[in-house]
C-alpha cells in the first residue's frame, strides 16, 4: 500500500490544515484497503474522464502521444509484452522470449488468439505491426527504437528480431504503447483500422469527444477486462472533470488539480489515488550555449533553489524531490543513495566563484504547456536564487507552439518527461550525445561509453553499477535540472476497485485501468 | 416587392465579397501562427526525419498562395477538403459539430428571445417601477459575470444537487428529449448571458416611442396602456429589436466556446480550438468561414426583416 499515500509537506499552512487532513486520511484510507482486497467482479459500465484528447486523434499507433489515445489503445489492443503492476515484464501476445547473445531476440507468439474481426493472430501480423515503425517513410514517433534493428522475420511460430548490437533491455521496448499487435495484410497494417485483439471492441469513436467499447466475448485472458462496457470521455477542463466525477457522470478522472485534492477528499464522494512513478518535470539548459557550457554554472543553478518547496507548492505534496536524475524510484537501477542537493546559496556561490563569476544573470523560458505550474515553479526558483547572487529572469511564453519555438530553441526552458520503464530507454532518448530529443545538447564521452557498454552487459550487479555511475554523471555533470518526480494523481468513485498494487509505469495503471480494475 | 428582392440580391453579393475578404484574412492569420501541423501531430518526441517525412506526405511544402488557391477553388465547388490531421473529409468532421452548435444556439434562443422580449415590454410598460428596476438589475448582474462563472454557479446549484447533468453526452442513441434535458444548463447559461442586451434594447426602443405624439394621441383616445404598447409602440420598435436579436443569435453560434468547455459540449468552438492548436489549417478555415457566414446571413436577415416592418427604410436611399 506504499503508493496509496497522502503526503503533506510540513509547511506552516500544512500544519494549520493538519488536523482536518489527518481525519480525512484516516477516514479514507481503510476504505481503500477494504476495496483493494475484494475479488474482481464482472459487469458495469466504466466511464473515465480524461484530460486529453483532440479531434485530430486517430488510429495510427505511430502518432499516439497522450493519455486518451493511450488508454483507448490499451482497451482494444494487446502488445507483445506487458509491464506488470510490479514493473516486471509478463507475457502478452509473446508467450515467451529469449536471446542467446542479446542481439538476436526470439519472441514465441501465442496461439489461439483472434482479432475482433475473427481473423486468427499470426506471427506475420506481429511483423507487420513492428514494420509500421521502421523504414524511411515511417512517421512513427518510436522510429528511433528500430534504428538498431537490422531484420525482423517469421520463423514458424516465432518472430525473430536481429539487432546490430546487443541490447539486454530490448523486450522492454516491445512493451511500448506505440507497438500494439494489429492485423496485417501483405505485410502492412491498416493504420485507420480499429481492429485489435484486446479486451474491448470499439462500438463508436468520436475523436476529441468520446470512445465507447464493449467487452470482447472471445477475449483470451479469463481474468481480465471485467467491465461490460468502457466509455472514455475527453474532458479538458479540470473543473469540469471534477464536476463530472462529483455528479457521478464518470467513475474515474485523471490529472486531479493539486489545489482541489483536499476539497474532493472532504466531500467523501471519491478517493484519491496518488502513484509515484518515474514521471518528472525538468529545466534543460543548452550545454552548448554560454554560460551553461561551464559545469560550475550548471551546478550553481542546481544548488540555488529549494526542491522541497517546489514539491510542496507546485505538486501540493503529490510528488517527491528529484536529484537531477531522470531515472526514478520506479526504475530497477535507481540510485537512491546519491548525494542529495539541498538549497544551499553558499555552495551555489562557491560554484559561481569556480566559474570565475560573482553574479549570474540567466533567462528561463516557461509556459504551462511544459507542465502545469511551470511558470510558478520558475518564479519560485528565481526568488530563491537571488540569495546566491543569481538573477533568473522568468520569460513567460505562450503555451501555443511551445514545443516548436521554445523547447530545444531557447537555452534554458521548462520541460517534462513521462518517465520510461527502462534506464537505457530514458538515457538513449534524452541524454546520449546527439540523440534527437537530447534537450540539453549535453555530450559526455564517459557517459556515452557506459551507455553502450551497459546495454550488452548481462551481469546484473555490474549493470547496476554502470547505471548508477551514469545517474551520477547526469546529476552532477549534466545540463538538466530535474527538481521533482510528479505523482500520477487520479480520483476514483467509491465503487471502483483496483488491485492492491497499481502500476507506476504510466498514468491510469499503465493505461490498463480498463483491463485491470472492476466495480466492487 | 421588387425593391426588396433587389436589396436582398445586393446584400447577398456584398456578403459574398465580405466572405472572400474574410477568407483571405483567415488564411493570412493562420499563416502567421508559429509552428506547423507535423510538429503538433507528432508532439514533443518527434525527430527531424519523421517531421520531414510527414510534411512531405501532407503537402505542407507547397508555397502559401498555391495552398490558398487550391483550397478556395475546392470550397467554391462545395468541397472543403480533408482534414490534414485525420485525413477525414472536413464536411464530415464539421457536420455533426455544426448540428450540435445550432441545436444549442436555437435552444438558448428559444429560451432567451421570448424571455427578453416579454421582460423588455413589461419593463417599458411599468418603467421605473420595482419590476423594471429588479429585472434590469438581475439581467445586468447575469451579463456582468463571466460565462464560466455563471456556468459553475449553475452547476453548483442545479447539477450537484442532482437536478440536471453537469455535462452533455451526445451519442447516436440520444433522443431529442434527452438532449433538451441534458443541454438545459448550457442553454440556461447562455440565456443568462444574452438576455440583458435584448431586454434593455427592447425597453429602450419602446420607451423612446412612448414619447411620440401618435402614442399620446392613442392614450388620449382612452386605450389601455397594454394595448398602446402592443399595437402602437411595438410594431414601430421592431427594427432595432430585430437587429439586436440577430446579433445575439450570431453570438450564440460563434461565441460559446467557454460554455462548451465547461459543459463538455461537443460543438464547433471546441473543434476550432483543437484545429488551431493542431495547425489543421483547412479545418480552421472552414469553421471560420461558417462563423463568418452566420454573421453575414443573420445580419442580412435582420436588414430585410427590419425593412419589411418599416417601409420607410426602403425609400430612404
Amino acid at each position: 500500500m506504499t503508493n496509496l499515500t497522502f503526503p503533506r509537506g510540513m509547511t506552516r499552512r500544512g500544519l494549520l490544515k493538519g488536523g482536518v487532513a489527518l481525519t480525512a486520511a484516516g477516514l479514507i484510507l481503510p476504505a481503500h484497503m477494504a476495496l483493494a482486497q475484494t475479488e474482481p467482479k464482472k459487469g458495469g459500465v466504466f466511464r473515465v474522464g480524461i484530460g486529453h484528447g483532440s479531434s485530430t486523434d486517430g488510429y495510427d499507433p505511430g502518432l499516439w502521444d497522450q493519455l486518451f489515445v493511450q488508454t483507448f489503445a490499451a482497451a482494444r489492443h494487446n502488445y507483445l509484452i506487458e509491464i506488470a503492476a510490479d514493473g516486471n515484464l509478463v507475457p502478452e501476445i509473446a508467450e515467451s522470449w529469449d536471446s542467446a547473445d542479446g542481439a538476436t531476440w526470439v519472441f514465441r507468439i501465442r496461439q489461439g488468439v483472434s482479432f475482433h474481426s475473427g481473423k486468427a493472430l499470426t506471427p506475420e501480423d506481429v511483423v507487420a505491426s513492428l514494420n509500421h515503425h521502421r523504414g524511411e517513410a515511417s512517421t512513427s514517433a518510436v522510429k528511433p527504437y528500430f534504428d538498431p534493428v537490422t531484420d525482423i522475420r517469421v520463423d514458424g511460430q516465432n518472430v525473430v528480431v536481429t539487432l546490430n548490437a546487443p541490447n539486454a533491455d530490448f523486450p522492454y521496448l516491445m512493451s511500448d504503447y506505440h507497438l500494439p499487435v494489429m492485423p496485417g495484410t501483405d505485410g502492412k497494417i491498416d493504420p485507420t483500422s480499429t481492429d485489435g485483439c484486446g479486451g474491448y471492441v470499439v462500438e463508436s469513436y468520436e475523436p476529441g469527444v468520446q470512445a465507447t467499447l464493449n467487452r470482447n466475448p472471445n477475449y483470451w485472458k479469463p481474468d481480465r477486462a471485467h467491465f461490460d462496457q468502457i466509455v472514455l470521455l475527453t474532458i479538458l477542463d479540470p473543473a469540469a472533470r471534477l464536476n463530472a466525477l462529483m455528479t457521478s457522470e464518470v467513475d474515474t478522472i485523471d490529472q486531479v488539480d493539486p489545489a482541489s485534492i483536499s476539497l474532493l477528499e472532504s466531500r467523501g464522494v471519491a478517493k484519491i489515488l496518488s502513484i509515484s512513478g518515474n514521471a518528472h518535470y525538468c529545466f534543460p539548459m543548452d550545454a552548448r550555449a554560454a554560460p551553461f557550457t561551464d559545469n560550475n554554472v550548471r551546478m550553481a543553478l542546481k544548488y540555488a533553489f529549494d526542491r522541497q518547496e517546489l514539491v510542496d507548492k507546485i505538486l501540493a505534496g503529490h510528488g517527491s524531490v528529484a536529484n537531477d536524475n531522470p531515472i526514478g524510484p520506479a526504475n530497477r537501477y535507481f540510485f537512491a543513495g546519491m548525494e542529495a542537493k539541498a538549497y544551499d546559496p553558499d555552495k551555489a556561490k562557491f560554484h559561481l566563484k569556480e566559474a570565475g563569476m560573482d553574479k549570474l544573470e540567466v533567462t528561463l523560458s516557461a509556459a504551462n504547456a511544459a507542465f502545469s505550474g511551470a511558470v510558478d515553479a520558475a518564479v519560485l526558483m528565481s526568488e530563491k536564487a537571488a540569495a546566491a547572487g543569481i538573477t533568473i529572469t522568468v520569460d513567460r511564453v505562450p503555451d501555443d507552439g511551445y514545443w516548436d519555438n521554445v523547447w530545444m530553441k531557447k537555452p534554458f526552458c521548462a520541460s517534462y518527461w513521462g518517465g520510461r520503464p527502462v534506464e537505457d530507454q530514458m538515457f538513449t532518448t534524452a541524454y546520449q550525445s546527439g540523440a534527437s530529443w537530447n534537450e540539453s545538447f549535453w555530450s559526455n564521452e564517459a557517459f556515452d561509453k557506459l551507455l553502450v557498454a551497459a546495454r550488452s552487459e548481462l551481469d546484473d550487479a555490474k549493470r547496476r553499477e554502470m547505471y548508477q555511475e551514469m545517474q551520477r554523471l547526469v546529476s552532477f555533470e549534466g545540463a538538466t535540472i530535474i527538481p521533482m518526480y510528479n505523482n500520477y494523481v487520479m480520483a476514483l468513485a467509491n465503487t471502483v476497485a483496483t488491485p492492491e498494487k497499481v502500476s507506476n509505469n504510466w498514468n491510469l495503471d499503465g493505461f490498463r485501468c480498463v483491463e485491470r480494475w472492476w466495480f466492487a | 416587392m421588387t425593391e426588396i428582392w433587389r436589396m436582398i440580391g445586393q446584400r447577398l453579393l456584398l456578403g459574398m465579397l465580405t466572405l472572400f475578404i474574410i477568407s483571405v484574412v483567415i488564411f493570412g492569420a493562420t499563416e502567421l501562427l508559429p509552428g506547423d501541423l507535423a510538429r503538433e501531430l507528432l508532439g514533443q518526441s518527434a525527430t527531424e526525419e519523421t517531421l520531414a517525412a510527414l510534411r512531405e506526405q501532407l503537402g505542407l511544402n507547397d508555397p502559401a498562395p498555391v495552398r490558398y488557391w487550391n483550397w478556395l477553388t475546392g470550397v467554391l465547388q462545395g468541397d472543403f477538403g480533408v482534414s490534414m490531421a485525420t485525413q477525414k473529409p472536413i464536411s464530415e468532421l464539421v457536420g455533426t459539430r455544426l448540428g450540435n452548435t445550432l441545436f444549442l444556439a436555437l435552444y438558448a434562443a428559444a429560451l432567451s428571445v421570448p424571455l427578453s422580449l416579454l421582460l423588455g415590454v413589461l419593463a417599458a410598460l411599468w418603467r421605473n417601477s420595482v419590476f423594471d428596476r429588479a429585472s434590469n438589475a438581475l439581467a445586468l448582474t447575469a451579463i456582468s459575470f463571466p460565462e464560466f462563472f455563471v456556468a459553475y454557479i449553475l452547476i453548483l446549484w442545479l447539477a450537484q444537487t442532482g437536478l440536471f447533468p453537469s455535462m452533455v453526452r451526445i451519442t447516436g442513441a440520444t433522443t431529442t428529449g434527452d438532449l433538451l434535458y441534458s443541454a438545459f444548463l448550457p442553454a440556461l447559461t447562455l440565456t443568462l448571458v444574452v438576455t440583458a442586451h435584448m431586454m434593455r434594447m427592447t425597453r429602450a426602443a419602446i420607451i423612446n416611442l412612448l414619447a411620440s405624439p401618435y402614442i399620446e394621441m392613442a392614450r388620449l383616445k382612452g386605450m389601455s396602456p397594454m394595448r398602446v404598447v402592443l399595437h402602437h409602440a411595438v410594431p414601430n420598435a421592431l427594427a432595432p429589436i430585430i437587429n439586436v436579436v440577430a446579433l445575439n443569435l450570431a453570438y450564440l453560434i460563434t461565441g460559446v466556446v467557454v460554455v462548451e468547455v465547461v459543459f463538455v459540449y461537443p460543438g464547433l468552438g471546441q473543434l476550432m480550438i483543437d484545429a488551431v492548436t493542431n495547425r489543421d489549417i483547412p479545418v480552421v478555415q472552414a469553421i471560420a468561414l461558417i462563423f463568418a457566414s452566420a454573421y453575414v446571413l443573420l445580419n442580412l436577415l435582420a436588414d430585410v426583416l427590419s425593412t419589411v416592418t418599416n417601409p420607410r427604410l426602403m425609400h430612404r436611399t
